[in-house]
């Protein structure tokens, strides 16, 4: 078992949740954090490495390092794992993200339950992205979700009992849809009398659920990841959720746990489901296509940072299920490159938005101005992260747009072509709400004097964001590095739905 | 052509961006100022022998005969979309780009230099010269363009880069609203511009310039049937791309940035808002020229729309007080002129050479720079002196100020059309295009010019004779005098080229097709061009010559139009009313609330509803023994009956 090296992603963490019960101070915590973070960057970008090189050699299974471990033989569950570029990706990106949360909060009161809880998070978001048996898969995205109520409970702010009560339930409700659409997966998984399995790619192999079953699965499956995904009307635990949540638990939330429903749409919903998601998409397409605009316009009237950014999040992760659903190849790979894109530059902006507040006490942006004479080097990310998120050339909130643009107007229905135009027309409401505020919250003159003597960030701060720049940066220089990663997965082989449209 | 100088006419203003922007805080102002100088002083030299390479060198590569050709120096892959759509970076040598290869890093360099003077000691003057570089980087990247996506990405970058320059006294209010306002306005046009980007390529399967624009009829076949809303395809295509031109070249209705623009620096103006940026949705319908005269519907777009601006531009200009919106409304009109030009050379067009208009087009564009950046940095001169925008607080400044009077008089007899000067040259060809296509665009033409000429003399007279108000009174002594020498010698040297520029055969190294075009003066078109262009500036002596009441009286007279005029015929209010009362008051508002209310109001009815039954029936588990075994027996009871009844 321990030979695999995919089964570290938990080990580590696990290790790690060890290490932090039994330190003794902040010091201590601190180490233990960074370390193993960092270690399991450290340990995708080995994989990254292995796996380019497998993939040069000729490799052409659709998952690497596939392994598969009883675990309760009656239901043929398995921990079954096994990795792709995608899910490489996604690996390196949550490590990214775990290590600039930890130094995002370096001075948390009560760290190590903190940590310890953030820890157990990573290591369902960890568990999931390298499962390929649904059972398990679920399981570690249930560890993912639970912390969340305990982490914005507790350590949050402003309404967190509200907040943090309405995100549990609303993505426990979401996990409800996608149990009983997970059940049924399995209960058609293979051809009358043999064994069935929640392996994907076996489930995948048999193609066997039947168009009638299909087509009642896979909306309670899209629907189900699409609550975490953050879709059309079941986005409102987002912008309360994120309020209230300390800063790392924003981070780790908009980057990477939202990303889990993206993920699942794709490598369950549509991966397992190809007929019924060719026959179904428009009904989803037209609820993600109104995420876009509709989180676009309402931030434009937030005047809270978290909630515009949080509003933004839901444009910006609508744009990755309504690219997902175009089911081509090009709109997928682009899909892929926002959830990267957007995982970065919107923990980015909590980063920053923790830092800012975390100085002046106040996330309205009408009690703040001209922090860029008060806060030169945390306004100068700023606008970079909201740069980035207006989709200027050279960052990577630009190559993950135009693929999902170009690609989605590569479909052949005229429909479909004009509701990528309706969707292209965030990218002016996008600019709008980002130069509310930079204009109001960085430019202009001081509004409060008492923010004169504010200092600015601190070496911690200063590696995290910078981090986070270079890699928003590193995407939008390099970008088909990143899309021949992707683009392997939505091969017309490997995904049928793509043969099929 | 070896591709290294191509590479660091590109990489060296990237870099020195990057160097300026992170290592800045850290050095001098005289350290920035000057690595930034020298910078693009050697991106000056290295384009200059590009473009000489090009024109020149006879090499096979880029003539054929007489015949310039269109060479691709290198084309770099950087993000493949579909096996066929590809964002390739690369450097595309034609007769448009050398000639842009020319304008801009004269420009950029003048400016460098100039900045050294006018910016000395203000707060930020590194972060100014790092915004510099950034922009002549995003501008070079703009024109070589191989690949209508290159194009997009450097547009959008040239787009920011302008937002943070004009936004670079970021503490005044005004600066940043201008600076939110050129952004937002020019990502609105830019909107079409994409969407005609993504409409050209579904139905040709191209993004390089070079194979639609040598086999147009070959993009004309792939759209073949393809119509939408009555107009085809190939026309909504290309009227989609040239509203991104519209904004950014601040074309009727997307005007509204450009004037507010000038809250940035006045160098930055100079650059930026008068040379180079402005002119790129001219340069964007000329690399696409191919394409467009395919479609006439597309060219009476650009010429109706470019007209209507050219007038409308010159109306306003009469009316403002404020010399640099004066030159805002000017470069409008001008930048109008290029795209009529271009508009009214249709292939249609038999009474003269099809490329007369295109090669026309550039030549103002060429000219234009010049002379409009000569203005813009006199007028920072002038502001530098007086330390106010407005003409009122000038006037007599001919005594104090002789290098800055003689070339700005230079720039307004070139902007007038006044022989031997630049502008004589070029608006000729224009005039003489126009009349070719039909005399109605003739006659309009002409009486823009006419207004051309008398605003800008107006201007001229206002500020440098008129009154002589007492500058030592209002300056504590001080009296206005000519800048130092970084100032002056970019104001002489572009006066001297403002002067010359006019005489270069550009139908030899610019056309249409690659083939050389002997340009010949109309004299009955020039005649009557000069005739008007002196009529309208002895108009201006007359009013404005000597401080007397005849202008006030005149608009008196017309109150309500000079009125408007001066208010820009209330377009800004236009604006502001649909984007606070449409826009947010009636779709962004509404869209919150509704998810405040209906959304939210549904998740917490539910949990509201399941609370309310909970409550209701948790009494059941009371804890106490006693009822549970009460419902016990009455469960047991009432089950008994149920099972005697059914055996009964």
């Amino acid at each position: 078992m321990f030979s695999n090296i995919l089964i570290y992603f938990v080990v580590i963490p696990l290790v790690m949740m060890l290490g932090l019960a039994l330190c003794r101070n902040i010091k201590q915590i601190r180490a233990v954090a960074v370390t193993g973070s960092v270690a399991l960057t450290a340990l995708s970008v080995w994989l990254l490495i292995d796996y380019l090189a497998l993939r040069a050699a000729g490799a052409t299974e659709p998952m690497l390092w596939v392994d598969s471990w009883s675990w309760f033989a009656p239901l043929n569950i398995h921990l079954a794992v096994g990795v792709d570029g995608i899910s490489i990706a996604m690996l390196i990106l949550t490590g990214i993200i775990l290590i600039t949360g930890s130094f995002a909060s370096w001075e948390i009161p009560q760290p190590k339950e903190f940590f310890l809880w953030l820890i157990l998070l990573s290591t369902g978001v960890y568990g999931f992205f390298i499962s390929i048996d649904l059972f398990t898969m679920f399981m570690f995205y249930e560890v993912a979700l639970i912390p969340m109520y305990l982490l914005i409970g507790v350590w949050g702010s402003g309404n967190k009992n509200y907040s943090a009560m309405k995100l549990t339930l609303m993505l426990m409700g979401g996990s409800a849809f996608l149990m009983l659409g997970l059940i049924g997966i399995y209960y058609h998984s293979a051809p009358e009398g043999q064994q069935l399995t929640w392996n994907i790619l076996e489930i995948s192999e048999n193609a066997a659920i039947s168009l009638g079953w299909q087509k009642f699965l896979f909306p309670m499956t899209f629907v189900g990841f699409g609550v975490l995904g953050a879709m059309f009307p079941f986005h409102t635990w987002s912008p309360d959720g994120h309020a209230s949540a300390p800063t790392a638990v924003s981070m780790l939330h908009a980057g990477v746990l939202m990303k889990l429903g993206g993920y699942g749409c794709f490598r369950v919903a549509i991966y397992l489901m190809p007929q019924a998601a060719n026959e179904l998409a428009w009904i989803f397409l037209i609820l993600t296509g109104i995420s876009v605009v509709y989180g676009a316009f309402s931030a434009c009237v937030q005047n809270d940072l978290k909630y515009i950014n949080a509003y933004s999040s839901v444009s910006h992760c609508g744009l990755v299920l309504f690219a997902i659903l175009m089911l081509n190849t090009t709109a997928m790979t682009g899909a892929i490159m926002q959830m990267l894109s957007h995982g970065l530059m919107t923990a980015l902006f909590f980063a920053l938005i923790g830092m800012i507040y975390g100085r002046t006490h106040t996330r309205d942006i009408r009690e703040m101005g001209g922090m860029m004479q008060i806060l030169p080097y945390l306004s100068v990310c700023y606008v970079i992260a909201g740069m980035a998120s207006l989709g200027l050339p050279g960052l990577s909130g630009f190559v993950a747009e135009m693929t999902i643009f170009v690609g989605s107007f590569e479909h052949s229905d005229l429909f479909h072509r004009i509701f990528v135009i309706v969707a292209c027309s965030s990218i002016v409401t996008t600019a709008v709400y980002i130069l509310r505020v930079v204009g109001k919250l960085l430019y202009g003159p001081v509004y409060d004097q008492h923010h004169m003597s504010l200092t600015d960030a601190k070496w911690w701060e200063r590696l995290s964001t910078a981090t986070l720049i270079v890699s928003v940066a590193a995407i939008g220089f390099f970008p088909n590095f990143f899309i021949d990663l992707i683009k392997f997965t939505f091969s017309p082989d490997i995904f049928k739905v793509i043969g099929l449209n | 052509m070896d591709i290294t100088i191509p590479i660091l006419i590109l990489a060296i203003p990237f870099f020195m961006f990057i160097f300026l922007g992170l290592a800045g805080v850290k050095m001098s102002h005289k350290l920035a100022g000057t690595l930034g100088t020298l910078g693009m002083g050697t991106v000056l030299v290295l384009s200059y022998y590009t473009a000489f390479t090009y024109y020149f060198s006879g090499n096979p590569e880029f003539i054929d005969g007489t015949n310039r050709l269109q060479a691709v120096i290198f084309n770099q892959t950087w993000l493949q979309f579909t096996p066929q759509l590809a964002i390739k970076l690369g450097f595309l040598l034609d007769p448009i780009s050398a000639m842009m290869l020319i304008v801009i890093p004269t420009i950029s360099f003048m400016v460098h230099v100039y900045s050294l003077g006018y910016m000395h000691g203000e707060k930020g003057f590194q972060r100014y010269y790092a915004f510099l570089s950034l922009f002549s980087f995003s501008m070079l990247g703009l024109v070589v363009a191989t690949n209508i996506f290159q194009m997009y990405i450097f547009w959008e970058l040239v787009g920011a880069s302008s937002f943070l320059l004009i936004g670079f006294f970021y503490t005044l209010p005004s600066a940043v609203s201008a600076c939110k306002k050129a952004f937002i306005v020019t990502r609105f046009a830019d909107l079409g511009f994409l969407i005609g980007i993504l409409v050209l390529s579904f139905n040709t399967h191209q993004l390089d310039f070079l194979p639609m624009t040598q086999n147009p009829q070959a993009v004309l076949s792939s759209f073949e049937g393809v119509s939408f809303l009555g107009a085809s395809g190939l026309t909504w295509a290309l009227v989609l791309i040239f509203t991104g031109g519209m904004g950014k070249s601040a074309m009727l209705p997307l005007h509204i940035w450009l004037p507010d623009a000038m809250e940035g620096p006045t160098p930055v103006s100079a650059l930026i808002h008068a040379a180079t940026m402005v002119v790129a949705g001219v340069y964007l319908v000329a690399r696409l020229f191919p394409l467009y005269m395919l479609e006439d519907a597309a060219l009476m777009f650009i010429t109706v729309v470019g007209a209507a601006t050219a007038f409308y531009a010159a109306m306003v200009a009469c009316a403002q007080i404020d010399i640099k919106r004066i030159l805002a409304f000017s470069t409008i009109s001008q930048i109008a002129f290029m795209m009529v030009s271009l508009g009214v050379a249709s292939k249609n067009n038999i009474a003269i050479h099809e490329g007369l208009g295109y090669m026309a087009s550039m030549f103002h564009l060429f000219t234009h720079a010049m002379f409009k950046a000569l203005l813009f940095l006199g007028a920072g001169a002038l502001i530098h002196a007086v330390h106010s925008n407005n003409y009122t607080a000038m006037g007599g400044l001919r005594k104090y100020m002789p290098i800055t009077h003689i070339t700005f008089l230079i720039g307004c007899l070139a902007i007038a059309g006044i022989p031997p000067f630049a502008g004589f040259f070029s608006k000729d060809e224009i005039l003489t295009a126009c009349f070719a296509n039909g005399t109605f665009w003739g006659i309009w033409m002409m009486m823009v010019a006419a207004m051309t000429a008398f605003y800008m003399f107006r201007m001229y007279f206002l500020v440098f004779w008129w009154d002589n108000p007492d500058y030592a009174k209002e300056h504590h002594g001080h009296l206005p005098h000519d800048p130092g020498l970084a100032m002056s010698l970019p104001l002489i040297f572009l006066a001297i080229v403002s002067t010359v520029a006019g005489f270069i055969p550009f139908g030899e190294f610019v056309t249409f097709d690659g083939h050389e075009y002997h340009i010949q003066l109309n004299w009955a078109v020039a005649g009557g061009s000069i005739g008007i262009a002196l009529v309208s500036i002895f108009l201006a002596m007359w009013l404005y010559g000597k401080k007397n009441d005849k202008p006030r009286r005149m608009a008196d007279s017309c109150r309500w139009l000079w009125t408007a005029a001066h208010r820009r015929f209330y377009w800004d209010e236009i604006y502001l009313f649909i984007t606070r009362r449409i826009i947010f008051d009636g779709i962004c508002k509404p869209i919150a609330w509704f998810d405040r209310h209906v959304i939210d109001g549904t998740m917490n009815g539910l949990a509201y509803v399941t609370n309310k039954a909970s409550v209701a029936i948790k009494g059941f588990q009371s804890g106490k023994v006693q009822m549970y075994i009460w419902w016990y027996l009455m469960g047991a009871v009432i089950l008994g009956l149920i099972v005697a009844v059914c055996v009964l």
